[in-house]
This record gives structure tokens, sequence and C-alpha cells, in this order.
């Protein structure tokens, strides 16, 4: 990719993330009713009412505003929490590790299972193998992640007892504790990507098998493995990874929903905390925190593109 | 084990598809060592699926139904995956007709070239790079050091092409089977080619068996011939038996088809008719339909390989029952 | 109208019992298309065919088995499980229903005036997609809730607008190769109008596209509906959804570990058959399948 391209995608992702900030600046403005009145609750004093108003700024022109607001992100001031009174660039850096620890085990099961099914069926068209696989893809894609997070928690952890049943680890605790308390939840998580995964890899891998290179390495004396290792995995990489990268907002979002279930203190539950609790800072930060990973994750991902196969590169 | 026996030799090979038993019928040629065959014919007669056969690379759902092929001491179609592999890039190199995508075009050229070393010699990568790039140098590509890293996008067809005749020669084989490696090509880089491949014969001592529709590059090329028409061998024959006194008359209508720079207002002989879809060729000699000489009685049964003289052979009807013999050159 | 120009169109007309045919001629298919029949008739009469009272509690008989007579056994208020699943049905599927709907109302007109008058127009409605497609659905939808308040309609609202640009793209681009075809030419050619254009020949060609998306997404904003349920922001008890029964039996897991697995499967079934309709008509229709 050239250096003109790259600098049009991250064009267009800085334009993406100003369109997000501004949506996100507008979720106070866009509350029905009195934004202030409704944060406070019906219980409310009108002077409690008033030191909120104050606090969000309501009480300035929309303008005045939206500008302040803006410069604060800029300087990576996402202002305070209206609960705990604490920065929010901090609780969000606070809370981040353990989601950022989850969503990442979960592509990496993600790819190991959903590249190796896909390769496995690829390679075996038509066998047993190949449609056991294409059918547990089905069913993994329509699973919901915390319900098979629910499942693995009874059966792996309350069960057998092979691993803890909640929370999270960090990983000073030490490297095996640390996975140990990742791998229910990061399997759960990762499940239904790998099964996209496992269904794109094996189309890429069938499209790969007619391509006549394949064939030429075939009359080189190359062994079915090298033809993977060395021809199949690169020249289906580019679809695989296109999926990998819209598939990590999914993932992302699919956090929430699992810290619920296994008792994880991350982003997610400080997001569905501060819904509950009206607490607008903290939701607009952890709002720009997420598109910001998406589209980073995009950027990186159209970067690859140029890496795996050198025609985009030059062209 | 090696001594007179030919290099490669094939008989009586027979492809089938499910729907068309038959595709190929009944093929045999010999390649002896240091010889070029051109294998020749209209596009559909098959010639690409039999040298294909012979490493076993026949795309899915096309079977070898019948027949032998050996190369070498070694029976292609009984041995085992193992040694089938040990033969594919070591002994037998392959040129293909689309350059661009036999090619991976994920993968260095230097890298798709010392691939074959890797595999069969256990070279370290670093080891056969180098040889890769006097590889390339002995193909004709200049500033060989640097292309070895380009990749096959940033080459021209031609170049393409010779890169895969560096790969095809990377372990030294002694039969490079090339499928129609200069149709895909402008005409001026098409005697390039042949004459790089003419080269690498003569000073390699490689056998050379040629696929090709045209007869001009066989005129040039190779020292003998073997005409394929609707998936039967019709005629085996050297270069000067074939262009001096065919024994076919589907050779005598192809040699007619061809301009002759000598003469260049005479009109171009057309064989009158079409080639027979696959699945619907005529009982019998195959070129019937079209041919001028046809004798239903005779022509309608399966038609025997019968000798003209030496190794030269016609499956024509007319040759079996003595009606046809080559012109100067006594029977038997 | 010309008759060629007619002749052009019929064969997208006659084409849709040839879809449906098609479509029920896979098992998978014609099973999935019945077992939503199914439960649309369980939503509309669960009340009447569930074999107890959804609501009535039986404190004595907390955390039953499976029995003949509870055949999913009963919840931490001795309330009939199967009873509930069959209950809760008419909600978890309107819900996600409702949400396409909204999706296709917001989705369809701006896919088919960004296609049809391009420029502006275009690039404007398409940042606002690639916008709402930066946020993760769910982050998108906790995002939407947290302005609305949390509750059933409010995450009906919110799954609607994020899924709103899938739509939108689909119809786009659907309704771009459209207008590049032959016959549009040839109805603007003998002087159709740009409104009949679109209803006349537009419309119809790109329902198949639309048809497919919206079957997917059912699926997906079923999941997406569940999550928030569980999460305490979707459905709010009295009301009950899968995912809300989802939420009060992981609440009991310790006393009841299978409480979760029944609803569990009944939501998975209904996007099993969702996808497995929308992949039969993609592939009914000659769509490119997603492999």
């Amino acid at each position: 990719m050239s250096g003109r391209m790259i600098v049009r995608r991250l064009g267009g992702g800085v334009l993406v993330l100003w369109l997000v900030s501004l949506v996100t600046f507008l979720m106070v403005q866009l509350i029905p009713g009195d934004p202030a009145q409704v944060i406070a609750g019906e219980n409310a004093s009108a002077a409690d009412v008033e030191r909120i108003r104050e606090r969000l700024g309501l009480d300035r022109p929309v303008i005045e505003q939206y500008l302040t607001w803006l410069f604060g992100v800029l300087r990576g001031d996402l202002g305070r929490s209206l609960f705990t009174d604490r920065p929010v660039t901090s609780t969000i850096l606070l809370a981040a590790p353990p989601t950022l620890a989850l969503a990442v085990a979960a592509i990496v099961v993600a790819v190991l299972v959903g590249v190796t099914a896909g390769v496995l069926a690829g390679l075996a068209q038509g066998s047993w193998l190949d449609r056991a696989i294409s059918s547990l893809a089905t069913l993994g894609i329509a699973m919901p992640s915390f319900w098979v997070a629910m499942l693995l928690v009874s059966v792996f952890a309350l069960g057998l007892g092979w691993f803890p049943a909640t929370s999270y680890a960090p990983m000073s605790r030490g490297l095996g504790t640390w996975a140990s308390h990742l791998v229910l939840p990061a399997v759960a998580l990762g499940l239904a990507t790998a099964a996209e995964l496992a269904r794109h890899t094996r189309g890429c891998v069938a499209d790969v098998l007619t391509r006549p290179y394949v064939r030429t390495a075939r009359a080189r004396g190359a062994t079915t493995g090298w033809l993977v290792r060395r021809h199949i995995l690169r020249n289906a990489a580019i679809p695989v990874v296109t999926v990998l990268g819209l598939q990590t907002g999914r993932l992302l979002g699919g956090t929430i929903v699992i810290e619920a279930v296994v008792g994880i203190s991350g982003l997610g539950t400080l997001a569905v905390n501060s819904v509950l609790q009206r607490d607008y800072p903290v939701i607009q930060g952890y709002v720009l925190f997420c598109a910001a990973v998406v589209v980073l994750i995009n950027l990186i991902v159209d970067l690859t593109y140029g890496w795996i196969n050198p025609k985009v590169r030059t062209a | 084990m090696t001594g007179n026996s030919p290099l490669l030799s094939v008989e009586g090979l027979t492809i089938d598809l499910p729907a068309q038993p038959g595709l190929v019928q009944d093929v045999s040629f010999e390649v002896g060592r240091g010889r070029s065959l051109a294998l020749i014919g209209e596009s559909g007669c098959g010639k690409t699926l039999t040298s294909m056969a012979i490493l076993r690379l026949l795309p899915p759902g096309l079977t070898i139904a019948g027949g032998r092929i050996v190369f070498d001491g070694t029976d292609l179609l009984t041995c085992s995956p193992r040694e089938l592999r040990a033969v594919r890039g070591g002994p037998v190199g392959v040129v293909f007709q689309e350059p661009m995508s036999s090619l991976d075009p994920t993968m260095t050229v230097g890298d798709q070239i010392a691939e074959a070393r890797l595999l069969h010699l256990g070279e370290r990568r670093s080891v056969a790079l180098r040889r890769a790039e006097e590889l390339l140098d002995r193909v004709g590509i200049p500033n060989a050091a640097q292309r070895v890293r380009s990749y096959p996008h940033e080459l021209s067809g031609g170049m393409q092409q010779r890169v895969m005749i560096a790969a095809a020669i990377a372990c030294d084989p002694k039969l490079v089977i090339a499928d129609e490696p200069t149709t895909a090509l402008d005409v001026t880089i098409q005697a390039e080619i042949l004459g790089l491949l003419r080269d690498l014969q003569r000073d390699l001592d490689l056998a050379v068996l040629l696929v090709t529709h045209d007869l001009g590059v066989v005129a040039d090329f190779c020292d003998d011939v073997v005409v394929m028409y609707a998936g039967h061998v019709v005629e085996r024959a050297s270069i000067d038996e074939l262009f001096y006194s065919p024994g076919h008359p589907y050779s005598s209508a192809l040699l007619a088809s061809v301009p002759q720079s000598g003469s260049p207002r005479t009109r171009l002989a057309v064989i009158p008719g079409r080639v027979p879809p696959a699945g619907r060729f005529p009982a019998g000699c195959r070129f019937q339909p079209r041919c001028v000489h046809n004798r239903p009685e005779v022509c309608g049964r399966p038609q025997p390989d019968s000798v003209l003289a030496g190794a030269h052979r016609s499956r024509c009807g007319r040759v079996a029952s003595g009606a046809l013999t080559v012109e100067g050159v006594p029977r038997g | 109208m010309t008759a060629a120009v007619q002749q052009e169109t019929a064969p997208a007309r006659r084409s849709r019992t040839r879809v449906l045919r098609e479509v029920l001629r896979k098992p998978a298919a014609a099973v999935s298309i019945g077992y939503v029949l199914l439960l649309v008739v369980l939503a509309i009469g669960g009340r009447w065919i569930a074999p107890h009272d959804p609501d009535v509690q039986d404190l004595g008989n907390r955390f039953a088995g499976p029995s003949l007579e509870h055949w999913f056994g009963t919840d931490d208020f001795g309330r009939d499980v199967a009873s509930r699943i069959i209950n809760a049905a008419a909600v978890t599927i309107s819900a996600p229903a409702i949400s396409v709907g909204i999706a296709v109302a917001i989705g369809l007109p701006l896919g088919l005036w960004a296609a049809v008058r391009g420029g502006w127009v275009d690039a404007i409605t398409g940042r606002l997609a690639d916008t709402v497609l930066a946020l993760p659905a769910l982050v998108g939808a906790l995002a939407i809730v947290a302005v609305l308040g949390p509750g059933l309609v409010t995450t009906m609202i919110a799954v609607g607008i994020i899924f709103s640009p899938a739509i939108f793209r689909v119809v786009r681009g659907a309704a771009l190769a459209v207008t590049e075809e032959t016959f549009i030419r040839a109805a603007d050619a003998v002087g159709s109008s740009r409104r009949r254009t679109l209803w006349v020949h537009v419309l119809p060609n790109i329902a198949a596209p639309l048809l497919v998306q919206t079957t997917i997404l059912m699926g997906v904003a079923l999941l997406v509906e569940a999550s928030l349920s569980f999460l305490g922001l979707g459905v709010q008890p009295p009301d009950a959804s899968w995912g809300s029964m989802l939420k009060a039996a992981y609440a009991n897991q310790f006393d009841a570990p299978y409480a979760v697995v029944p609803p569990g499967i009944a939501m998975v079934l209904t996007v099993l058959a969702f996808n497995t309709i929308g992949d039969a008509i993609r592939d009914a229709v000659g769509l490119r399948r997603r492999t």
C-alpha cells in the first residue's frame, strides 16, 4: 500500500472518529426532557439538579459546550464521573486491561480453532469431516456467547472444577492463574467468531486449491502440509483477515455480556453500571474508546493487506 | 536399469471423466534420454490431460482408468505417494501454460525457484536462494541478484515464463514437461522462450516433452512427434517422417493448414467439419467423419496402431490393410 | 410502456413462486420455516396453548426437575418453565421483528435516496452509516439505551437504529446495480418517470437481497436483544423474554444448574432457523453466499 493510501485511510478513520465524537457529545443533548433532571432522578432537589446542570455545563450554549468538550477529549480529558468524581480517562484505563485481555484471548481462540477447522474442511471438501465442521460452524454462529459462557461455567468450573468460575486475575498473580481465569470466557466469546472464520477460511481454501499455482507447487513435490503452510494460508489470508477485522467489533461488544456472566469488572461492567446510573461522562468515554479501538483495528487490517499480498503493496 | 530403456514410457493410457469415459484412450509413446518429443493436436484433443497425467496432476474428477506410465524405472501409477513426490520437481520438472497464474502471487520468484531444492535436497533457504539466483541468470534474466526478490506481478509474461523454466530445472531434472509454454505469450517472446528451452535441452542433456498445437514450434524444436486427435494418438513419427511422409490423413490435413513462408499466395487448406465434442466420439477411427479417405466398413471398427516403418506408426485403417505405405520406404 | 420493457421485467415477477419452491425443497429450510410459523402461533396463542398458567406460583415446588407435569421443570417461584418459554415467545419474537422493521424504515428510504441522487446525499448518508458501523452493535445499542432509558421499547428502537446501516448498504448496493441494468435504461428511454421507475423496476429487484438481509438480521437482533435483557437493560419484570429468563435462571445456578438450558436452546433454535432460511433464500435467488 502506498503512502498516499495510508494517509487516505488515516483521514477516513479520523473523520469517522470525529463523527462518533459528535454523536457521543449529542447523547446528553438528546435525552428526552431536561437532561439534568433525568440524570439527577425524579426525587432530586432543585439544588441537586442545578449542580448537575452546572457540572455538565448544560447551562452554557451548545456550541460552547461542544468545543469545551472536544478540546478536552483531544487532550485526553473526558471529564469526571458523576458518581465517583474520578476522571473518566483513568477510570476507563483502569477497567480496560481485563476487557482487552479477554478480547485478545478470544481472538486467539477464534483464529486457532476457526482457521484450523476451516483449512481442514477446505482440504477435505465433501467429506464427513467437512460436513461436521460446517454444521458445527452453523450452530456456533447461532449460539449466544453469554449462554455458552453459562454452560461452560456450569460444566467446567462448577461441575468438573477444572477452571475458576468467576472473576479476572491480573497477570501479576502469575501467568498460569491469569490464563486459567481467561480460558472459559475467552472460549465462550471466541466461539461465534471461530465459527464465522471457519466458514470463510473453508471457502477461501477451496478457492485457492483451484488456482494453478497450487498445481505448480504439487508439481514440485510439495506435500499437503507444505502446500498449506507455504501457499494456501498466505493466499487465503486476505479475506480471513478482513472477516477478523469485522469481528473485532463483535468481540468488543461481546465482552459486555461475558463480563456480566463471569463477573469480571472490566469495561463492559463499567459501561452497564454507568447506563443504569446514568453516568453520562463515563458512557461517552466508553463509546469513544470502543470506536477508537475499532477504527484502529480497521487501519491495522488495511495495512496487513499489503504485507500479506505484495500486489496490494504496489497497487 | 537405465541402459537402453526409454526415460519415459507411456503405455495404453486411458483417462475417464465419470460422464465421459475414454476422454483420452489407449495413448502410448516414449521419450528417450536427452530427446525432445512433441505432443501435438488441436485444443481438446487430450494432449494437456495426457501430459498432466504423467505426474498425476489431473484436475479433480478425472481418473486414470488404465495404462502404465514408467519413468526411469518407476511405475508412476502404482508407486507410493512418497515416491511420486520424489519424482515431481526432482527428476521431472514442469512448465505450465499460464505463467502468471501458475506462480504464487504472494511469494518472491526466488523462493518459488528455491522451493524444489528445499523440498528435494533439504537445502537451507539461503543456500537455495543463491542457487535460484544462478538459475535466473541461466535462463537469461538480467539483474538476477535483484530479481530474485521480485514478485511475479512485477515481471513481464516472458520473464515469468523464464522463472517457471528456472524453477522447473532447479533440481537438475532429466525430463521437463512443457505444457504449451508459449501459448500465453507474444509472438516475439515465443521464439525466445523456445530458444531458451532448446539451449537448456542441449546444454543440460534434458529430455523435453513439449505439448503444443503449433506445428511451426514442432519443426524448430523436436526430434519426434506424437499427433493426437479426439483423445487418440493417430500418428507417431520422427520430425522428418511427419513432414515429408505423413502416415495419417489428419496429420496431412494439419500440415496443409500451416502457412508456408516460401509460397505466400497459396490458399490455406481447411479441415472440413469440427472436432467432435468429448463423449460423442465416433466408434472406430475418431477422425472418419472428416476424413477424405473414409470407408465406413473399415473405419467404423477400432483401428490398431500399425507400423509404417521403424518407429513410424499410424492409426489409419489404410495402413493396417496395407493400402497405404510410405513413399520410398519399403514396408516392414 | 412498451412490450419489450414488460417482457424484461416479467421474469423477476414470475420467479417469486419459483424462489419459494426452491427454498422449500431444502429440508433444513422447510423445517426452519415450519419452526418459525410454530413460534408465531405460540406467540399469538401461547396463553391458551401453554400447559400451565405461566405466572402461577407454587412455592412448595421450586426448582423441580423435568417431569411429565413440568416438561422443563419449575423455576425459583415454582412456575412452569415450559409455559414461561411459550409465553415469552411473543416478546422474544416480536422485539427483533419490530427492530428490523425500524431498521428497514430508516435504511430503505435512505438507501434508495443515496443510490438515486448520488453526490452529496450519497456521501453524507454513507458517512453516517460508517459512523454507526464504527461502534460494535452492543456498544451502540447500550449508548442509545443510555439516552432513552432501559426498557423493552427503547431496546427495540436502539437495535433498529444500530441495524439500519446494514439495510442501508444492501439497498443502496442493490439499487445501484439495478439502475445500471439495461431494462432500467430502457424504461428511462421510453420516458417512464423516475418515481415510476423506482416503484416498478427498482423495488422489485432489491426485494431479494433485502429479504435475505432482514432474515439474517432477525437472528442477530434476537441475540442483541437477549443480551440487553440479560444485562437488565431490556425487558423488565413482570414481562419476560428468553434473555431475561436466562438472567433469572443464571442467578439461581447453584440451586438449579440446568435451568439455563431450555431458554438457551429455544434461542439457538430460533436464530438457527432464521439463518437457515436466510441462507436458503440467498442460494435460491442466486446471490453470492457468504462462504
